[in-house]
């Protein structure tokens, strides 16, 4: 009888853009690092009930282990220059999710202390809205960033020093 | 109205340093000259047994002179006892000596009030920004102080 193979030793073909494409957005390891509030829905999101393990998605204590920094609360001016340093430390491709209000545009934080929107110093990929958002919001976001991540071109030429990668949108 | 026991004692020992006194709600409220907080708190923790400084601030009366008053919110801690001291700090000379050498929580108390108030406080011996970035200007808790930042337009009102 041998061995039973349902589907034997078959091939795919697939574009290495897809393939790259499709690792990293299956594998994003975000830093963990939570500002405010909109942290304790990043933890809940992270914990049994909603479960981003499941998505491959495994909160990373270093910032060189890191694919995507979520910017979770709100960002002062005084934490400004530690986030930038964060960032700076993660490899690239890296990626930024500016969760909830705050993150976004300073939310309801207009005054003298508070970045106004973590855009003015990071390049965000995603932003979700909410105050704070629910961890369904925060799963949807990172979903967006997944469809992102999948049409970015000439990531495999990027990683051999081929041009650069080109990200849609 | 049962006037508190300090009240008393105080205007006893210093009676040219007490400025006012209030009771309200069974607290109760003692200005004093700011030249002699140092002699009079000394008193307050040494004679008096107020041991905790619950929590040292600044008030900025902006219009009324003098425009700040530095407040201490004594405890005494085995007769579950409280008592506000006041002082009054002109603009001008927005300084008052500091009281860490008596309560050592006075130090970062002070700090705050530096940083956010612009009250400076004599042979203070750590004297610097405690929540402010190290570079910051200005004292923001200060009411002139724009509540978005000196360098942004204020925000006008979404009618207009």
């Amino acid at each position: 009888m041998g061995v039973d193979q349902t589907l034997g030793n078959n091939i795919i073909t697939t574009s290495l853009d897809k393939l790259v494409n499709w690792s990293r957005s299956r594998s994003l390891w975000p830093m963990t690092f939570g500002l405010a509030c909109c942290a304790i829905e990043m933890m809940a999101a992270g914990a049994a009930r909603f479960d981003l393990d499941r998505l491959g998605i495994l909160f990373r204590a270093s910032p060189r282990q890191s694919d995507v920094i979520i910017i979770a609360g709100t960002v002062t001016k005084k934490m400004l220059p530690v986030i930038e340093t964060v960032y700076e430390q993660m490899p690239e491709p890296k990626y930024v999710i500016a969760m909830g209000a705050c993150a976004c545009s300073g939310g309801i934080f207009d005054t003298y202390s508070t970045v106004q929107g973590i855009d003015q110093h990071l390049p965000v990929d995603v932003y979700i809205p909410g105050c704070p958002p629910r961890p369904e919001g925060l799963i949807y976001g990172i979903g967006k960033l997944q469809e992102k991540i999948m049409k970015e071109r000439n990531s495999f030429g990027a990683v051999i020093g081929v041009g650069e990668r080109v990200s849609e949108v | 109205m049962s006037e508190h026991a300090a009240v008393g004692k105080l205007k006893q020992n210093f009676a040219d340093a007490v400025l006012d006194v209030v009771e309200f709600r069974g607290e109760t409220t003692i200005t004093v000259k700011k030249e002699q907080i140092v002699e009079v708190c000394k008193f307050l923790k040494g004679e008096l047994g107020y041991n905790f400084l619950c929590d040292l601030c600044g008030v900025d009366y902006l219009g009324k002179s003098p425009r700040f008053m530095v407040v201490y919110n004594l405890y005494n801690i085995s007769l579950k006892d409280r008592l506000r001291i006041k002082v009054p700090v002109e603009e001008g000379d927005a300084t008052v000596d500091t009281v860490s050498t008596i309560w050592s929580t006075a130090n970062w108390h002070e700090r705050e009030c530096w940083d956010l108030m612009g009250i400076s406080f004599n042979s203070h011996p750590d004297l610097r920004r405690i929540l402010m970035p190290a570079d910051w200007d200005g004292h923001p808790l200060r009411k002139d102080y724009p509540v978005q930042g000196p360098d942004r337009e204020p925000y006008q009102g979404r009618l207009q």
